[in-house]
């Protein structure tokens, strides 16, 4: 039987897209894909259940053991410069420490994706590609992309390197999916924190890429990859530089009216003596619309999903991704930890499924701001 | 290129405005001089003052009044129905099309329908630029926040125009939420269209006053206005081909009449800022093209 497995999944990719509408249209979505992808390889290692893995963020090797130890699927990682989106100072990997890192997870059996996804420019094209190449020798599991001509360097020098398309890509429909598909043969596209489920269903039934979907973290409210917010304030944009509001824009400073946040001398806001400043992430501060000062574009809160896994396991959802590479281990350790027992517990059985209060107080503990929300994902919201 | 080889284009309008505000802009327009006009709602798929066909006359008119017409696509494409209205357009055979989304832009080149590559794409280096080129794109729009010394060490192929963003308020952001809605409390499914009270935006000020962001539906612009007239001079030895100038409520001509006389050295690029203030809805800035906060205005 597992032979004809292999087979099947050494096919193409395309076969799994039109095996999986099937299995979903019968209405044994998780049964029947998992069956199928169970045997399937990836770069080697092993997949253990493919479907719904947990993807834990790992700023630095500590990081990386704390989510492998307490069941992450896979890492998502990034080198240390400007090739990535989490470019903080004190964050992510040398050589050294990534092949560590991809030593002690692949022993454990579980994945190391690289994210390279900030766009290369004229100047420092190179870099870029050497950092592809470097993670093909380091011999990680997929490199996470956002950039065309990047990916189209990937595909042609390292063809057996499996691709993902990074949430900076902008993809939230399947014909652009589809084209980086066709193209340079992603694999697997993470959507911006923008669709409603019903859309993410569409898309999933409409294209042959895997989808991986956020489930916890930090919240952009605009679509990734297309927020310059930050270079019209500061002069670095997460496209270019790597960094939203980075920290060597930010003053914090105590005045007579409280507690100020400013990012490169903008005022972000001010805090009353018995409120608890917050990071000056710009589209997170209180400005003033029609002479009202509130949140104008969101609120200081968390995205959590715990509540729409069911859900998500029954579209067929292939991952899901926990924010906050510049989080602690210790904070990594604890959302993974309760991440995978929901995502065991809805395996196990979808149809009982309940957010237990003991691991939404749990993640409540390390939440930005301690409020969550269900984002785009939940139609209202928008 | 030389300055006055540049040829203007009047970007789309990025903003809500009535059905009759609308034709009579473009009424207008046909006299200005402008070489290119990009039409169509890149913002918000739930305006409707002015539908597919409507848009399509408006080509026809202005196609009639000797303008290049491009139309382009929405920027932010969620749903079937988005992509159905996106389908349409591609399909138009008429005109060409500006993608503003990877989705357009794989619908395009499937066609064979060459297209403009706008803004929105995230084009920053010549590997992309290349690719674009060669699936059909015929001009391409440098992300707004690229600055000239970028656009310097960029190759750009032969067969593909460079238009950069060179006047308006700095289209920054897009977003599934409506600000717009939220500002007024309501949903988006039932924003009662508010935004069509803002011809040019809902101002977003800092706690101490100062104008900072615009909103405009699910879209995020700058308070400021980016202008590069006095900057016309340094292009004189880039790959830019054509200047976006990107619509507002009001003096559009009178602007427009600015740069082309700039282009043309009837007004000297020091002379120009003085006269182009006069026209301005908010303080201008420069910044990006310098490779600064966006936000700032150079000296000189």
């Amino acid at each position: 039987m597992i032979p004809i497995m292999d087979e099947v999944f050494n096919a193409r990719n395309d076969n799994y897209y039109h095996l999986r509408r099937a299995c979903v249209d019968m209405g044994q979505g998780d049964l029947c894909l998992a069956r199928f992808t169970r045997h399937s390889v990836f770069s080697g290692v092993a997949m253990a259940g493919t479907l719904l893995e947990l993807i834990c963020p790992a700023g630095s090797l500590p990081a990386l053991k704390a989510a492998i130890d307490h069941g992450a699927d896979g890492v998502y990682l990034g080198l240390k410069d400007n090739t990535n989106a989490r470019n903080f100072s004190g964050l992510n990997f040398d050589n050294k420490s990534l092949a560590e890192g991809i030593r002690y997870a692949h022993n454990k059996h579980r994945k190391v994706l690289m994210a390279l996804n900030t766009y290369p420019q004229p100047a420092t094209l190179a870099r870029w590609q050497q950092a592809v190449d470097t993670a093909a020798s380091a011999g990680v599991d997929a490199i996470i992309l956002a950039d065309p001509g990047l990916m189209a360097y990937a595909n042609k020098t390292h063809p057996e390197l499996r691709l993902h398309l990074s949430v900076q890509g902008s993809a939230t429909n399947y014909e652009a999916i589809n084209f980086y598909h066709e193209h340079f043969g992603i694999q697997r596209a993470v959507i911006p924190r923008v669709l409603s489920l019903p859309q993410v269903e569409n898309v999933i039934r409409n294209t042959p890429v895997e989808i991986e979907l956020f489930g916890f973290g930090g919240l952009c409210v605009m679509v990734e990859g297309r927020c310059l917010l930050s270079s019209y304030a500061c002069g670095d944009s997460p496209n270019t530089f790597g960094a939203c509001s980075p920290g060597h824009a930010v003053r914090w400073q105590q005045t007579p009216k409280g507690m100020e946040t400013r990012l490169n001398g903008v005022l972000i806001d001010r805090y009353a003596d018995n409120e608890k400043a917050g990071y000056p992430t710009l589209c997170k501060g209180r400005f003033e619309v029609q002479g009202e000062t509130y949140y104008a574009l969101e609120e200081p809160t968390s995205l959590n999903t715990l509540e729409l896994l069911p859900e998500m396991h029954r579209l067929g959802i292939a991952a899901i991704k926990i924010e906050g590479r510049q989080r602690s281990p210790a904070y990594v350790a604890q959302v993974t930890q309760v991440w995978r027992a929901a995502i065991d517990a809805v395996k196990n059985n979808a149809e009982h499924f309940r957010a237990q209060p003991g691991w939404l107080a749990q993640l409540d503990k390390v939440s930005e701001g301690s409020m969550h929300t269900l984002g785009a994902y939940y139609r209202p919201w928008k | 290129m030389l300055m006055q080889n540049i040829k203007l284009s009047l970007g789309p309008l990025l903003y809500y405005w009535s059905r009759d505000t609308t034709l009579e802009f473009y009424t207008q327009a046909a006299n200005w001089p402008v070489d290119v006009m990009y039409l169509g709602e890149t913002v918000c798929s739930r305006r409707h003052e002015l539908r597919f066909d409507d848009w399509m006359n408006i080509a026809q008119q202005l196609t009639d009044a000797g303008k290049e017409v491009v139309l382009s696509t929405l920027t932010l494409i969620e749903s079937e129905s988005d992509l159905k209205a996106l389908r349409k357009i591609v399909d138009n055979k008429k005109f060409s099309v500006e993608a503003n989304d990877m989705g357009a832009v794989h619908l395009l080149s499937k066609a064979g329908v060459p297209f403009v590559a706008g803004p929105a794409l995230n084009i920053y280096n010549p590997d992309t630029l290349a690719l674009m080129a060669s699936i059909g794109a015929v001009r391409w729009v440098p992300p707004v926040e690229m600055p000239r010394t970028m656009l310097m060490s960029m190759p750009v192929p032969d067969n593909i125009q460079t238009e950069i963003f060179a006047f308006g308020r700095l289209p920054l952001a897009f977003s599934a939420r409506c600000f717009t809605a939220r500002h007024f409390n309501l949903q988006k499914d039932d924003c009662q269209f508010r935004c069509i009270e803002h011809a040019d935006g809902l101002d977003l000020n800092t706690r101490e006053g100062e104008a900072f962001l615009v909103m405009n539906g699910i879209q995020t612009q700058s308070a400021s206005v980016h202008t590069l007239a006095h900057r016309l001079d340094e292009l004189n030895d880039t790959s830019v081909t054509h200047l976006r100038l990107s619509p507002q409520s009001q003096n559009m001509a009178a602007i427009i009449k600015i740069f082309r006389d700039t282009l043309d050295e009837k007004i000297s690029t020091r002379e120009v800022k003085a006269k182009l203030d006069t026209c301005l809805i908010a303080a201008s800035c420069d910044g990006y093209w310098l490779g600064k906060p966006g936000l700032s205005m150079g000296a000189g």
